[in-house]
């Protein structure tokens, strides 16, 4: 099996390795058969979004916000409307419901972004109009014509700065900057036995800062759709979505069109990486489809792809470490800000995701964290291959050489040691179960000639675990900080959340060293704030418009399963 | 000036499929008079090979040839509801859906070659060569076609099958985070060797070793295309890409593939690379999911390495040759350890 050559092979299955829990001996499974459609990607023919080029296709192009955050007191479109080839300028009266928050198909969440903004812009490149022209260099040129008049607001960046008493409110309906999980914190707590205890008495504290940055995903295919008038009075949707039902769903609630009439295609895509999940440009493509009777395109060029279009977010964390002389690790503490830049898209469901992850694949019987989804000025975060895991693996695994420098131990070694095995208790309060860390740390090592104690070598995630490993703590040490008002809980985060929402909180527990920051912090100066019975009303602007929906919707709902 | 090598080690784990579930995939497969299957689907083929992954998990179930079976995808009028392609969930909720609709269609299949041998469906087996005999009994045998035109022009039979996978939403404790996130997770190391110019600070990645644990690999090229490109993507976040290089300004942001730095193929480090198979219990013949986990280890081995070769530590990524020149000379110069 193993093809030793004097570098070692490029590629080896170890199937020596948990033999007795497979069955190896199937048909297709297993085989490396030649994938489907690979002729049609090597010749050209495949075909991809962009190749729906139909008859008098018309091309959409946005004009957007120069300003981090600007006030917008005029939108003046006539130029635009005059410049050759244009044939239609949207702006946000023109989309039916301009509002929506991609996790509403998940029932989580407030509708907060504008699809073309009409009163302010919270990030530079946000859109506020959008231009269908008869090729894409006049809509790029109109575009430019649009004139706006901008009043500029002040702005922030930083995420520990975004949550500080007084910064500017980049989004009217979370004025503190920070999302609300439950209805009830500005953070999604994780608390698990008793970490301060836990730390006092360790033999070392290890402490570190952690930075990922923010990434584009970089498909080779930019995204975009192209939509047309279909017959029996339906759209026909070609898109680059990661997501067709999603994207279509988010389409029908954006129109107020019922999902019966419109018709997605996709499934070929030219990369993803998690990237092509927002659904920016499908409900455009086919409203323009709509006012105009014509095929219409909308697609990012490069410089959008990658300043416009939604990257993985930057995160930064905070850990603490209480580890014994021997390198067991005791406690670990985190506090995490997400930067989800100006718009939730989906960066609250990955600090859920993050926060069932800690504390990495190790069994800690003490962990803490405090994780928030923090708004900035910034183009809106959204997913990205490792969503809510990336960053805080990068930060943990950095972190855990420190460990074992700290205590003296080979890397390997230390994370062998506090690996988790098939039935210990995880923070979450799961047991583990096919767990196989220690086996890929056992076969790097051999590979690398890292040298391991016979010990190491004969650990297994197959034994040792379980037992005393398999209880939850017997204390957790919880607290109330963090506690907003204001809001209702919707679905996640029903158990334990606002169905009656005390009118007064409990009193805050006295604030725990920085940088927690989870102080309940004044409003920003001409914020309003919160209202104590009811969920914040929308901003102002859409108050007179049609309500986006009455409450949460369900994914089914959107989609038209329950509709008619 | 000096190149200095260092070794840098991390391991990590992966959640498959969406977090707190409440992400159906669905799938519809019916067979055309000549017993050859359609799979419809609205999964995403992004590059990944979510088509060909899908044919695969049918055709083992149906047990029937590859050949016999073609994947369409994604068209809203014709193929069921999916939650989409991501969180590394189409082969584990996908491939699910698929084996359930699959073997719908088998037992239609089997109940029409039954009636056809006049024997009972339960004694049939397929030989995944297009055949249907009685168990233990080789030549009473019909074919796949066979059984598939008796079912269509004479018993009057569909040979069709649906299938959903869904792991019903959960809830998160608000006090604790108590939850249930996902039912089984991927699992990984990974050591990098890098060299580190002290002069230039300048960081190549030299050499990979990793072990992957995937569950199974229902196609083991696809499997390796996926941790060679992900491990690519991991090294490129470590050291080379953001779209904002002085984070948290939004200063200098790249806006092309010119100013967006990502190593060409010049730049690539051997990479090693050993796969391990637990099956997951709930997995589609085991499966999990590879796609996302693979760049994970890479970005905390190279800082680590980094520090093995010189003492500097880059807590903030990406690791740039203004950080590690920065790092160096803070502390006065290269300050290696070779501790691994």
């Amino acid at each position: 099996m193993r093809d030793m050559t004097s570098d070692g092979p490029m590629v080896e299955f170890r199937k020596d390795l948990f033999a007795d829990e497979r069955d190896d001996n199937l048909n297709e499974v297993g085989k490396p058969t030649r994938r489907q459609d690979i002729l049609g990607h090597v010749t050209g023919r495949s075909p991809f979004f962009d190749d729906h080029l139909f008859d008098g296709l018309l091309h959409l192009r946005c004009a957007r916000s120069p300003h981090h955050h600007a006030r917008i007191r005029r939108i003046d479109t006539s130029a635009a409307e005059r410049m050759p080839g244009v044939v239609r300028v949207l702006t946000g009266r023109d989309v039916p419901v301009n509002l929506n928050t991609l996790l509403s198909l998940l029932d989580f969440g407030l509708d907060d972004e504008p699809i073309l903004s009409e009163n302010k812009t919270a990030y530079r490149g946000e859109p506020v109009a959008a231009v269908i022209a008869e090729t894409e260099a006049q809509a790029r040129a109109a575009a430019a014509a649009v004139q706006v008049d901008w009043e500029v607001l002040p702005h922030v960046l930083d995420v520990e700065e975004a949550i500080k008493p007084g910064a500017p409110a980049v989004l009217e309906i979370y004025p503190e900057n920070k999302f609300v999980y439950h209805g009830k914190y500005d953070h999604q707590k994780l608390r698990y036995g008793d970490v301060d205890r836990a730390l006092a008495e360790a033999d070392h504290v290890v402490e570190g800062r952690y930075q990922m940055s923010p990434i584009e995903q970089a498909p080779i295919e930019t995204c975009g759709a192209i939509a047309a008038p279909e017959q029996n009075d339906r759209y026909v949707c070609y898109t680059s979505t990661q997501a067709l039902f999603f994207s279509l769903g988010t389409a029908a609630k954006v129109l107020s069109m019922p999902s019966s009439r419109l018709h997605f295609i996709g499934g070929t895509v030219g990369g993803g990486f998690g990237g092509k999940v927002d659904s920016v440009h499908e409900p455009l493509a086919i409203l323009g489809a709509m006012l105009t009777g014509r095929p219409v395109k909308y697609a990012w060029d490069r410089a959008e792809e990658m300043q416009v279009g939604a990257p993985r977010g930057a995160e930064r964390w905070y850990i603490t470490d209480g580890v014994m002389a021997d390198g067991r690790i005791v406690a670990r503490k985190f506090t995490g800000y997400f930067d989800a830049g100006a718009y939730t898209r989906l960066s609250s469901y990955a600090i859920i995701k993050g926060v069932g992850h800690l504390p990495g694949p190790y069994t800690i019987p003490n962990v803490h964290a405090d994780v928030y989804c923090v708004y900035t000025n910034r183009t809106p975060a959204t997913a990205m291959r490792g969503f809510g895991i990336t960053g805080v693996d990068f930060a943990i695994e950095a972190h855990m050489d420190k460990v074992a420098e700290t205590v003296g131990l080979n890397p390997v070694e230390l994370r062998i040691l506090n690996a988790y095995r098939d039935g210990d208790m995880k923070a979450h309060r799961r047991l583990a179960k096919n767990c196989a860390l220690i086996e890929c740390a056992q076969v790097v090592a051999e590979k690398a000639g890292v040298t391991l104690s016979p010990q190491m070598k004969a650990a297994s995630s197959l034994r040792d675990g379980g037992g005393a490993r398999a209880e939850l703590p017997r204390h957790t040490a919880t607290d109330q900080e963090g506690r907003v008002e204001g809001f209702t809980a919707t679905s996640y985060a029903r158990k334990g959340g606002g169905d009656s929402p005390p009118t007064t909180a409990p009193p805050p527990r006295p604030a725990s060293p920085p940088p927690a920051a989870s102080r309940p912090s004044p409003p920003a100066p001409s914020q309003p704030a919160p209202s104590a019975s009811a969920r914040p009303e929308p901003a102002p602007e859409q108050a007179t418009k049609k309500p986006a929906r009455s409450g949460a919707m369900r994914f089914s709902s959107l989609s038209g399963f329950r509709r008619r | 000036m000096t190149v200095h090598r260092g070794r840098g080690f991390a391991a990590i784990n992966y959640p498959i499929g969406m977090n707190l579930g409440g992400d159906p995939s669905q799938a519809l497969v019916h067979s055309n008079p000549d017993g050859k299957f359609t799979v419809a689907l609205s999964a995403i083929d992004l590059g990944q090979g979510m088509k060909s992954v899908t044919r695969q998990i049918a055709a083992e179930t149906l047990g029937v040839p590859i050949e016999d079976v073609y994947v369409d995808t994604a068209d809203s009028d014709t193929g069921p509801h999916d939650m989409g392609s991501f969180a590394s969930r189409g082969t584990h909720r996908m491939g699910n859906a698929v084996i359930r609709a699959s073997e719908e269609a088998r037992q239609v299949m089997l109940e029409a070659a039954a009636e056809e041998l006049e024997v009972d469906a339960g004694d049939l087996v397929t030989d995944g060569r297009g055949n249907i005999h009685v168990k233990g009994a080789p030549s009473r045998t019909i074919t796949t076609m066979a059984a598939a035109q008796a079912a269509q022009f004479r018993q009057g039979r569909t040979i069709a099958g649906r299938g959903i996978f869904l792991i019903p939403l959960s809830e998160v404790d608000p006090e604790t985070g108590e939850m249930s996130p996902v039912t089984t997770f991927a699992h990984a190391a990974m050591l990098v060797t890098v060299e580190v110019d002290d002069e230039t600070g300048e960081v190549t990645v030299t050499d990979m070793q990793s072990a992957y644990e995937v569950g199974r690999a229902l196609n083991p090229k696809l499997v390796e295309q996926q941790l060679r490109g992900g491990a690519w993507m991991g090294m490129s976040h470590a050291a080379w890409e953001t779209t904002e290089p002085y984070y948290p300004s939004r200063d200098h942001g790249p806006e092309d593939f010119n100013t967006y730095l990502m190593p060409g193929p010049g730049d690539l480090a051997p990479h090693h690379i050993s796969i391990l198979e637990r099956p997951a219990e709930d997995g589609p013949y085991g499966g999990k999911g590879p796609g996302e986990m693979c760049a994970n280890p890479v970005l905390p081995a190279v800082v680590n390495a980094v520090y093995d070769a010189v003492g500097v530590r880059i807590d903030e990524l990406p690791v740039t040759p203004e950080k590690v020149l920065r790092g160096l000379q803070a502390q006065g110069g290269a300050r290696p350890r070779q501790a691994l």
